[in-house]
Protein backbone atom coordinates (compact mmCIF):
# COMPACT_ATOMS: atom_id res chain seq x y z
CA UNK A 1 0.00 0.00 0.00
CA UNK A 2 1.36 3.04 -0.91
CA UNK A 3 1.49 6.03 1.17
CA UNK A 4 2.09 9.27 -0.60
CA UNK A 5 4.05 12.26 0.28
CA UNK A 6 5.62 15.36 -0.98
CA UNK A 7 8.95 17.10 -0.10
CA UNK A 8 9.59 20.52 -0.52
CA UNK A 9 13.18 21.86 -0.36
CA UNK A 10 13.16 25.21 1.34
CA UNK A 11 16.60 26.09 0.64
CA UNK A 12 15.59 25.72 -3.38
CA UNK A 13 12.00 27.40 -3.19
CA UNK A 14 12.19 30.65 -4.72
CA UNK A 15 8.65 31.48 -4.28
CA UNK A 16 7.86 32.48 -7.47
CA UNK A 17 4.53 30.99 -6.84
CA UNK A 18 4.39 28.91 -10.17
CA UNK A 19 3.24 26.02 -8.23
CA UNK A 20 0.08 28.23 -7.04
CA UNK A 21 -0.54 29.31 -10.72
CA UNK A 22 -0.21 25.28 -12.09
CA UNK A 23 -2.55 23.96 -9.47
CA UNK A 24 -5.30 27.14 -10.20
CA UNK A 25 -5.15 25.88 -14.00
CA UNK A 26 -4.75 22.40 -13.00
CA UNK A 27 -7.90 22.14 -10.98
CA UNK A 28 -9.92 25.25 -11.73
CA UNK A 29 -10.14 26.80 -8.58
CA UNK A 30 -12.33 29.55 -8.36
CA UNK A 31 -10.73 32.83 -8.21
CA UNK A 32 -10.11 34.36 -5.38
CA UNK A 33 -9.33 30.95 -3.75
CA UNK A 34 -6.10 28.94 -3.46
CA UNK A 35 -5.52 24.85 -3.17
CA UNK A 36 -1.77 25.88 -2.41
CA UNK A 37 -0.24 28.80 -1.26
CA UNK A 38 3.66 30.84 -0.37
CA UNK A 39 4.62 31.22 3.01
CA UNK A 40 7.25 33.68 3.94
CA UNK A 41 8.88 33.05 7.84
CA UNK A 42 11.08 36.01 8.70
CA UNK A 43 12.75 35.10 11.66
CA UNK A 44 15.40 36.97 13.73
CA UNK A 45 16.95 40.57 15.04
CA UNK A 46 18.42 42.48 12.32
CA UNK A 47 21.19 41.80 10.82
CA UNK A 48 20.91 38.84 11.53
CA UNK A 49 17.68 37.54 9.73
CA UNK A 50 16.87 34.28 8.45
CA UNK A 51 14.05 33.58 5.73
CA UNK A 52 12.34 30.77 4.67
CA UNK A 53 10.19 30.83 1.60
CA UNK A 54 7.31 27.67 1.86
CA UNK A 55 5.02 26.15 -0.88
CA UNK A 56 2.08 25.18 1.31
CA UNK A 57 -1.19 23.30 0.94
CA UNK A 58 -2.89 19.95 2.40
CA UNK A 59 -0.96 17.85 4.56
CA UNK A 60 -2.67 14.61 3.96
CA UNK A 61 -2.14 13.87 7.21
CA UNK A 62 -1.72 10.62 8.66
CA UNK A 63 -4.28 11.86 11.44
CA UNK A 64 -6.56 13.78 9.63
CA UNK A 65 -8.80 15.91 11.91
CA UNK A 66 -10.84 17.28 8.73
CA UNK A 67 -12.13 13.39 8.22
CA UNK A 68 -12.78 12.93 11.63
CA UNK A 69 -14.74 15.32 12.42
CA UNK A 70 -16.97 15.55 9.04
CA UNK A 71 -20.42 14.64 10.14
CA UNK A 72 -21.12 12.60 6.27
CA UNK A 73 -17.63 11.14 5.73
CA UNK A 74 -17.53 13.04 2.76
CA UNK A 75 -13.90 13.87 3.89
CA UNK A 76 -12.10 10.70 3.65
CA UNK A 77 -9.06 9.40 3.38
CA UNK A 78 -8.90 7.94 -0.64
CA UNK A 79 -8.31 3.90 -0.80
CA UNK A 80 -4.60 3.95 -2.40
CA UNK A 81 -2.57 6.38 -1.29
CA UNK A 82 -3.55 8.09 2.05
CA UNK A 83 -4.31 11.13 0.15
CA UNK A 84 -7.03 12.65 1.98
CA UNK A 85 -9.95 14.15 -0.08
CA UNK A 86 -13.60 15.35 -0.54
CA UNK A 87 -16.63 13.92 -1.85
CA UNK A 88 -18.48 16.96 -2.70
CA UNK A 89 -21.65 15.69 -3.55
CA UNK A 90 -21.47 13.96 0.37
CA UNK A 91 -20.31 17.39 2.00
CA UNK A 92 -23.01 19.55 3.19
CA UNK A 93 -21.13 22.74 3.92
CA UNK A 94 -21.20 22.68 7.72
CA UNK A 95 -17.42 23.78 7.71
CA UNK A 96 -16.13 22.09 10.97
CA UNK A 97 -12.96 20.62 8.31
CA UNK A 98 -12.49 24.55 7.60
CA UNK A 99 -12.14 25.03 11.61
CA UNK A 100 -10.62 21.42 12.58
CA UNK A 101 -7.60 22.25 9.86
CA UNK A 102 -4.65 23.62 11.90
CA UNK A 103 -3.31 24.06 8.58
CA UNK A 104 -6.29 26.68 7.29
CA UNK A 105 -5.94 24.60 3.88
CA UNK A 106 -9.46 24.30 3.17
CA UNK A 107 -11.94 27.02 1.89
CA UNK A 108 -15.45 26.90 0.53
CA UNK A 109 -16.04 26.48 -2.95
CA UNK A 110 -18.54 28.97 -4.39
CA UNK A 111 -21.07 25.70 -5.40
CA UNK A 112 -21.34 25.11 -1.18
CA UNK A 113 -18.47 22.30 -0.71
CA UNK A 114 -15.45 21.92 1.23
CA UNK A 115 -12.60 22.19 -1.19
CA UNK A 116 -8.66 21.49 -1.22
CA UNK A 117 -5.70 19.89 -2.77
CA UNK A 118 -5.87 16.11 -3.53
CA UNK A 119 -2.01 16.19 -4.38
CA UNK A 120 -3.64 15.72 -7.91
CA UNK A 121 -4.97 12.32 -7.27
CA UNK A 122 -6.31 12.27 -11.13
CA UNK A 123 -2.75 12.76 -12.27
CA UNK A 124 -0.58 10.73 -9.82
CA UNK A 125 -3.59 7.64 -10.50
CA UNK A 126 -2.38 7.68 -14.16
CA UNK A 127 1.25 7.69 -13.28
CA UNK A 128 2.07 11.69 -13.19
CA UNK A 129 3.08 14.22 -10.84
CA UNK A 130 1.05 16.54 -9.06
CA UNK A 131 0.81 19.82 -11.23
CA UNK A 132 2.91 22.35 -9.05
CA UNK A 133 5.49 19.45 -9.28
CA UNK A 134 5.75 19.19 -12.54
CA UNK A 135 6.30 22.68 -13.02
CA UNK A 136 8.78 23.76 -9.77
CA UNK A 137 11.39 25.87 -12.15
CA UNK A 138 13.59 25.58 -8.92
CA UNK A 139 13.32 21.59 -8.71
CA UNK A 140 11.97 22.38 -4.97
CA UNK A 141 9.62 20.14 -5.42
CA UNK A 142 9.28 15.91 -4.91
CA UNK A 143 6.49 13.85 -4.50
CA UNK A 144 6.59 10.25 -4.47
CA UNK A 145 5.57 6.38 -2.34
CA UNK A 146 7.24 7.41 1.17
CA UNK A 147 6.63 3.50 1.98
CA UNK A 148 9.24 2.79 -0.45
CA UNK A 149 12.92 3.33 0.65
CA UNK A 150 13.94 3.82 -3.18
CA UNK A 151 11.58 6.31 -3.63
CA UNK A 152 13.38 10.12 -4.08
CA UNK A 153 11.74 11.33 -1.21
CA UNK A 154 12.04 8.81 0.60
CA UNK A 155 16.29 9.10 0.17
CA UNK A 156 15.56 13.24 0.18
CA UNK A 157 14.20 12.07 3.93
CA UNK A 158 16.70 10.31 5.00
CA UNK A 159 19.46 11.97 4.08
CA UNK A 160 18.66 14.96 4.79
CA UNK A 161 17.34 17.22 7.93
CA UNK A 162 13.45 18.35 7.50
CA UNK A 163 10.67 19.01 9.40
CA UNK A 164 7.01 19.55 9.15
CA UNK A 165 4.55 22.24 9.97
CA UNK A 166 3.06 22.19 13.72
CA UNK A 167 3.75 18.86 14.32
CA UNK A 168 3.09 18.94 17.86
CA UNK A 169 -0.91 19.80 16.41
CA UNK A 170 -0.74 16.01 16.22
CA UNK A 171 -1.60 15.34 12.66
CA UNK A 172 1.30 13.92 11.31
CA UNK A 173 1.35 15.28 8.11
CA UNK A 174 2.41 14.22 4.72
CA UNK A 175 4.08 17.18 3.18
CA UNK A 176 7.51 17.64 4.53
CA UNK A 177 10.57 20.54 4.11
CA UNK A 178 13.78 20.25 3.83
CA UNK A 179 16.41 22.70 5.87
CA UNK B 1 10.76 38.54 15.60
CA UNK B 2 8.99 36.23 14.15
CA UNK B 3 6.86 37.59 11.16
CA UNK B 4 5.07 35.69 8.66
CA UNK B 5 3.86 36.81 4.57
CA UNK B 6 1.29 34.86 3.30
CA UNK B 7 0.87 35.29 -0.54
CA UNK B 8 -2.58 33.57 -2.09
CA UNK B 9 -4.47 32.38 0.84
CA UNK B 10 -8.04 31.85 1.16
CA UNK B 11 -10.92 34.33 2.53
CA UNK B 12 -12.22 32.58 5.23
CA UNK B 13 -8.98 31.97 6.71
CA UNK B 14 -7.38 35.51 6.79
CA UNK B 15 -6.80 37.46 8.74
CA UNK B 16 -8.03 34.47 11.14
CA UNK B 17 -10.06 32.12 10.99
CA UNK B 18 -14.17 33.06 10.31
CA UNK B 19 -16.26 30.27 9.14
CA UNK B 20 -18.93 30.32 11.55
CA UNK B 21 -20.65 33.55 11.58
CA UNK B 22 -23.86 34.16 13.74
CA UNK B 23 -25.75 31.58 13.13
CA UNK B 24 -23.60 29.29 15.02
CA UNK B 25 -23.96 30.65 18.40
CA UNK B 26 -27.64 31.23 17.98
CA UNK B 27 -28.02 27.31 17.26
CA UNK B 28 -25.69 26.68 20.32
CA UNK B 29 -27.64 28.79 22.92
CA UNK B 30 -31.11 27.84 21.46
CA UNK B 31 -29.90 23.64 21.39
CA UNK B 32 -28.23 25.14 25.07
CA UNK B 33 -31.83 26.12 26.11
CA UNK B 34 -33.86 22.87 25.20
CA UNK B 35 -31.30 21.04 26.71
CA UNK B 36 -31.85 22.79 29.82
CA UNK B 37 -35.99 22.48 29.33
CA UNK B 38 -35.33 18.68 28.89
CA UNK B 39 -33.73 18.09 32.03
CA UNK B 40 -35.64 20.72 34.31
CA UNK B 41 -39.09 19.39 32.80
CA UNK B 42 -37.68 15.38 32.85
CA UNK B 43 -37.00 15.66 36.65
CA UNK B 44 -40.44 17.89 37.33
CA UNK B 45 -42.15 14.37 35.39
CA UNK B 46 -39.88 12.24 37.38
CA UNK B 47 -40.49 13.58 40.42
CA UNK B 48 -43.83 13.60 40.10
CA UNK B 49 -44.83 17.06 39.60
CA UNK B 50 -48.01 18.14 37.58
CA UNK B 51 -49.45 21.70 37.30
CA UNK B 52 -52.95 21.10 37.29
CA UNK B 53 -54.54 24.66 36.48
CA UNK B 54 -54.90 23.96 32.54
CA UNK B 55 -52.78 22.72 29.81
CA UNK B 56 -50.03 24.37 28.04
CA UNK B 57 -49.33 26.58 30.95
CA UNK B 58 -45.30 27.55 31.37
CA UNK B 59 -45.38 25.23 34.53
CA UNK B 60 -42.35 22.39 34.90
CA UNK B 61 -44.25 19.20 33.39
CA UNK B 62 -47.15 21.49 31.34
CA UNK B 63 -47.17 21.20 27.65
CA UNK B 64 -46.09 24.63 27.56
CA UNK B 65 -42.57 24.34 28.08
CA UNK B 66 -42.44 21.39 25.86
CA UNK B 67 -43.91 23.51 23.03
CA UNK B 68 -41.58 26.12 23.82
CA UNK B 69 -38.36 23.97 23.54
CA UNK B 70 -40.38 22.14 20.11
CA UNK B 71 -40.31 25.81 19.05
CA UNK B 72 -36.56 27.00 20.36
CA UNK B 73 -35.13 23.91 18.72
CA UNK B 74 -36.25 24.33 15.09
CA UNK B 75 -35.24 28.32 15.49
CA UNK B 76 -32.07 26.06 16.18
CA UNK B 77 -32.06 23.86 13.38
CA UNK B 78 -32.79 26.54 10.68
CA UNK B 79 -30.31 28.66 12.12
CA UNK B 80 -27.98 25.75 11.82
CA UNK B 81 -29.47 24.99 8.34
CA UNK B 82 -28.84 28.82 7.53
CA UNK B 83 -25.23 27.87 7.80
CA UNK B 84 -24.64 25.05 5.69
CA UNK B 85 -22.82 25.96 2.83
CA UNK B 86 -24.69 22.93 0.37
CA UNK B 87 -27.97 23.52 2.34
CA UNK B 88 -29.60 21.00 -0.92
CA UNK B 89 -27.60 18.32 0.70
CA UNK B 90 -28.77 18.50 4.52
CA UNK B 91 -30.24 15.12 4.12
CA UNK B 92 -26.82 13.59 3.88
CA UNK B 93 -26.55 13.60 7.71
CA UNK B 94 -28.76 11.13 8.13
CA UNK B 95 -27.37 8.69 5.20
CA UNK B 96 -25.11 8.19 7.51
CA UNK B 97 -23.46 7.94 11.23
CA UNK B 98 -19.92 8.88 11.70
CA UNK B 99 -18.80 7.99 15.37
CA UNK B 100 -15.53 10.18 15.84
CA UNK B 101 -17.81 13.35 14.50
CA UNK B 102 -19.61 15.34 17.01
CA UNK B 103 -21.61 16.91 14.63
CA UNK B 104 -22.59 13.70 13.20
CA UNK B 105 -23.90 12.58 16.83
CA UNK B 106 -26.13 16.07 17.15
CA UNK B 107 -27.94 14.99 14.12
CA UNK B 108 -28.73 11.76 15.85
CA UNK B 109 -29.69 13.24 19.49
CA UNK B 110 -31.77 15.82 17.74
CA UNK B 111 -34.09 12.50 16.28
CA UNK B 112 -34.05 11.23 19.86
CA UNK B 113 -34.74 14.90 21.25
CA UNK B 114 -37.86 15.68 18.96
CA UNK B 115 -40.13 12.68 19.80
CA UNK B 116 -39.10 13.35 23.83
CA UNK B 117 -40.33 16.76 23.38
CA UNK B 118 -43.45 15.73 21.44
CA UNK B 119 -44.07 12.89 24.30
CA UNK B 120 -43.89 15.95 26.49
CA UNK B 121 -46.37 18.24 24.89
CA UNK B 122 -48.86 14.72 24.16
CA UNK B 123 -48.61 14.38 28.41
CA UNK B 124 -51.22 17.44 28.03
CA UNK B 125 -51.51 19.00 24.61
CA UNK B 126 -52.94 22.48 24.52
CA UNK B 127 -56.72 22.62 24.42
CA UNK B 128 -56.35 24.29 20.85
CA UNK B 129 -54.74 20.84 19.54
CA UNK B 130 -56.97 18.34 21.06
CA UNK B 131 -60.14 20.36 19.57
CA UNK B 132 -58.17 20.06 16.04
CA UNK B 133 -56.80 16.47 16.33
CA UNK B 134 -59.38 14.67 19.28
CA UNK B 135 -57.24 11.63 18.47
CA UNK B 136 -54.56 12.78 20.36
CA UNK B 137 -56.98 12.23 23.61
CA UNK B 138 -56.33 8.45 23.18
CA UNK B 139 -52.38 9.02 23.39
CA UNK B 140 -52.69 11.60 26.19
CA UNK B 141 -54.77 9.32 28.73
CA UNK B 142 -52.35 6.29 27.54
CA UNK B 143 -49.33 8.24 28.18
CA UNK B 144 -50.74 9.46 31.56
CA UNK B 145 -52.39 5.96 32.35
CA UNK B 146 -49.60 4.90 34.32
CA UNK B 147 -46.98 7.01 36.85
CA UNK B 148 -44.37 4.66 35.42
CA UNK B 149 -44.74 5.83 32.04
CA UNK B 150 -44.42 9.57 33.25
CA UNK B 151 -41.59 8.85 34.86
CA UNK B 152 -39.51 6.89 32.25
CA UNK B 153 -40.52 9.67 29.92
CA UNK B 154 -38.93 12.09 32.49
CA UNK B 155 -35.39 9.86 32.79
CA UNK B 156 -35.22 9.60 28.92
CA UNK B 157 -36.12 13.75 29.03
CA UNK B 158 -33.03 14.21 31.21
CA UNK B 159 -30.90 11.99 28.96
CA UNK B 160 -31.44 13.63 25.94
CA UNK B 161 -31.29 17.29 27.69
CA UNK B 162 -27.35 16.08 29.31
CA UNK B 163 -26.90 14.38 26.03
CA UNK B 164 -27.75 17.82 23.96
CA UNK B 165 -26.07 20.42 25.86
CA UNK B 166 -22.94 18.47 26.51
CA UNK B 167 -22.65 17.97 22.54
CA UNK B 168 -23.31 22.04 21.43
CA UNK B 169 -19.85 22.16 24.05
CA UNK B 170 -17.98 18.93 22.63
CA UNK B 171 -18.79 20.22 18.86
CA UNK B 172 -16.30 22.66 19.13
CA UNK B 173 -13.76 21.24 22.01
CA UNK B 174 -13.62 18.32 19.33
CA UNK B 175 -12.12 20.86 16.72
CA UNK B 176 -8.32 20.49 18.45
CA UNK B 177 -6.86 23.42 15.93
CA UNK B 178 -8.39 26.19 17.81
CA UNK B 179 -6.25 25.84 21.41
CA UNK B 180 -9.36 28.24 23.12
CA UNK B 181 -11.83 25.45 22.19
CA UNK B 182 -9.35 22.45 23.53
CA UNK B 183 -11.24 21.68 26.87
CA UNK B 184 -13.70 19.30 27.34
CA UNK B 185 -15.19 21.41 29.93
CA UNK B 186 -16.82 23.27 27.15
CA UNK B 187 -19.42 20.19 27.22
CA UNK B 188 -20.06 20.95 31.20
CA UNK B 189 -19.92 24.34 30.42
CA UNK B 190 -22.77 24.65 27.77
CA UNK B 191 -24.99 22.66 29.29
CA UNK B 192 -25.05 23.92 32.99
CA UNK B 193 -25.48 27.67 31.02
CA UNK B 194 -28.64 25.79 29.37
CA UNK B 195 -29.54 24.62 32.76
CA UNK B 196 -29.74 28.14 33.76
CA UNK B 197 -31.16 29.63 31.07
CA UNK B 198 -34.24 27.30 31.15
CA UNK B 199 -34.17 27.87 35.13
CA UNK B 200 -34.64 31.60 34.23
CA UNK B 201 -37.26 31.49 31.62
CA UNK B 202 -39.48 28.96 33.33
CA UNK B 203 -38.39 31.13 36.79
CA UNK B 204 -40.31 34.13 34.82
CA UNK B 205 -43.25 32.50 33.27
CA UNK B 206 -44.06 30.03 35.13
CA UNK B 207 -47.92 30.49 36.90
CA UNK B 208 -46.90 28.71 40.21
CA UNK B 209 -45.34 30.38 43.00
CA UNK B 210 -44.13 28.34 45.16
CA UNK B 211 -42.24 27.23 41.57
CA UNK B 212 -41.32 30.44 40.25
CA UNK B 213 -39.62 30.34 44.18
CA UNK B 214 -37.89 27.16 43.63
CA UNK B 215 -36.71 27.57 39.74
CA UNK B 216 -34.94 30.82 41.07
CA UNK B 217 -32.80 28.80 43.54
CA UNK B 218 -32.39 26.50 41.12
CA UNK B 219 -31.03 28.94 38.78
CA UNK B 220 -28.98 30.59 41.63
CA UNK B 221 -27.03 27.44 41.99
CA UNK B 222 -26.71 26.97 37.89
CA UNK B 223 -25.37 30.26 37.73
CA UNK B 224 -22.97 29.38 40.92
CA UNK B 225 -22.02 26.23 38.87
CA UNK B 226 -21.86 27.99 35.25
CA UNK B 227 -19.03 30.64 37.45
CA UNK B 228 -16.89 27.84 39.02
CA UNK B 229 -16.72 25.77 35.22
CA UNK B 230 -15.96 29.52 33.53
CA UNK B 231 -12.74 29.51 36.02
CA UNK B 232 -11.64 25.83 36.03
CA UNK B 233 -11.80 26.24 32.00
CA UNK B 234 -9.93 29.22 32.41
CA UNK B 235 -7.07 27.94 34.53
CA UNK B 236 -7.03 24.79 32.57
CA UNK B 237 -6.05 26.80 29.41
CA UNK B 238 -3.88 29.17 30.88
CA UNK B 239 -1.68 26.49 32.63
CA UNK B 240 -1.63 24.08 29.10
CA UNK B 241 1.01 24.71 26.71
CA UNK B 242 2.07 28.30 25.22
CA UNK B 243 -0.46 28.25 22.78
CA UNK B 244 -2.99 27.55 24.52
CA UNK B 245 -2.28 30.32 27.37
CA UNK B 246 -2.16 32.37 24.40
CA UNK B 247 -5.99 31.41 23.88
CA UNK B 248 -6.83 32.13 27.31
CA UNK B 249 -5.04 35.09 26.48
CA UNK B 250 -7.74 36.86 24.69
CA UNK B 251 -10.29 36.77 27.82
CA UNK B 252 -7.55 37.62 29.80
CA UNK B 253 -6.63 40.67 28.73
CA UNK B 254 -6.80 39.88 24.98
CA UNK B 255 -9.41 41.71 22.74
CA UNK B 256 -12.48 39.56 23.74
CA UNK B 257 -11.80 40.41 27.53
CA UNK B 258 -14.31 43.31 27.75
CA UNK B 259 -17.53 41.43 26.67
CA UNK B 260 -16.60 38.00 28.45
CA UNK B 261 -15.90 39.57 31.74
CA UNK B 262 -18.67 42.71 31.63
CA UNK B 263 -21.11 41.08 29.31
CA UNK B 264 -20.82 37.60 30.15
CA UNK B 265 -19.52 36.98 33.80
CA UNK B 266 -20.50 40.26 35.00
CA UNK B 267 -24.45 41.05 33.55
CA UNK B 268 -24.87 37.63 32.26
CA UNK B 269 -23.97 36.05 35.69
CA UNK B 270 -22.92 37.72 38.26
CA UNK B 271 -25.41 40.79 38.58
CA UNK B 272 -28.44 37.99 38.19
CA UNK B 273 -27.11 36.09 40.58
CA UNK B 274 -27.15 39.07 42.98
CA UNK B 275 -30.51 40.58 42.05
CA UNK B 276 -31.88 36.60 42.39
CA UNK B 277 -30.05 35.78 45.65
CA UNK B 278 -31.92 38.89 46.77
CA UNK B 279 -35.24 37.84 45.64
CA UNK B 280 -35.42 34.07 46.90
CA UNK B 281 -34.37 35.61 50.61
CA UNK B 282 -37.58 38.19 50.12
CA UNK B 283 -35.32 41.15 50.22
CA UNK B 284 -36.83 42.54 47.13
CA UNK B 285 -39.54 41.17 44.92
CA UNK B 286 -38.80 38.96 42.37
CA UNK B 287 -38.28 40.84 38.90
CA UNK B 288 -37.99 39.51 35.31
CA UNK B 289 -34.91 41.86 34.46
CA UNK B 290 -32.32 38.99 35.93
CA UNK B 291 -34.21 36.60 34.07
CA UNK B 292 -33.82 37.91 30.68
CA UNK B 293 -29.96 38.96 31.94
CA UNK B 294 -29.40 34.92 32.02
CA UNK B 295 -31.16 34.69 28.72
CA UNK B 296 -29.14 37.15 27.32
CA UNK B 297 -25.59 36.38 29.07
CA UNK B 298 -26.29 32.93 27.59
CA UNK B 299 -25.93 33.97 24.46
CA UNK B 300 -23.36 36.08 24.58
CA UNK B 301 -21.36 33.33 25.76
CA UNK B 302 -21.64 31.51 22.78
CA UNK B 303 -20.76 34.45 20.55
CA UNK B 304 -17.54 35.14 22.92
CA UNK B 305 -16.73 31.85 22.76
CA UNK B 306 -17.07 30.75 18.83
CA UNK B 307 -15.55 34.42 17.98
CA UNK B 308 -12.57 34.21 20.53
CA UNK B 309 -12.40 30.44 19.14
CA UNK B 310 -11.44 31.31 15.82
CA UNK B 311 -9.31 33.76 17.00
CA UNK B 312 -6.95 31.47 18.37
CA UNK B 313 -4.32 29.36 16.54
CA UNK B 314 -1.67 27.32 16.64
CA UNK B 315 1.65 29.07 16.15
CA UNK B 316 2.80 29.02 11.79
CA UNK B 317 6.48 29.26 11.88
Amino acid sequence: MARLGMVIDTRRCVGCMDCVVACKTENGTPEGMNRDWITHALAGQYPTLSLTIRSERCNHCENPPCVSCCPTGASHVHDWGGVVLVDEHECIGCKACVASCPYDARYIHPDGYADKCTFCIHRVERGGQPACVSVCPARAMFFGDLDDPNSEVSRLLASRKHHTLQPEAGTRPHVFYLE
Amino acid sequence: MNELYLTARNPMVEPHLHAWGWEIPVYLFLGGWVAGILVLCGWALFKGRRYSAGSASFALASSGLFVLGLATLSAGMLALFLDLEHKTHVWRLYATFQPWSPMSWGAWILVLVYPVLVAGVLLEPPAALLAHVPALGAVTRRLNGDTRRRRAIGVVSMVAGVALGVYTGILLSALGARPLWSSALLGPLFLVSGLSAAAAFAHMVSPDREERETLARFDNLFLMLELAVIVLFLIGLANATAVHAQAAALLLGGPMTAVFWVGVVGLGIVLPLVIQSLAVTHRIAHTPVAPLLVLAGGLALRFVIVAAGQLSHWPRL
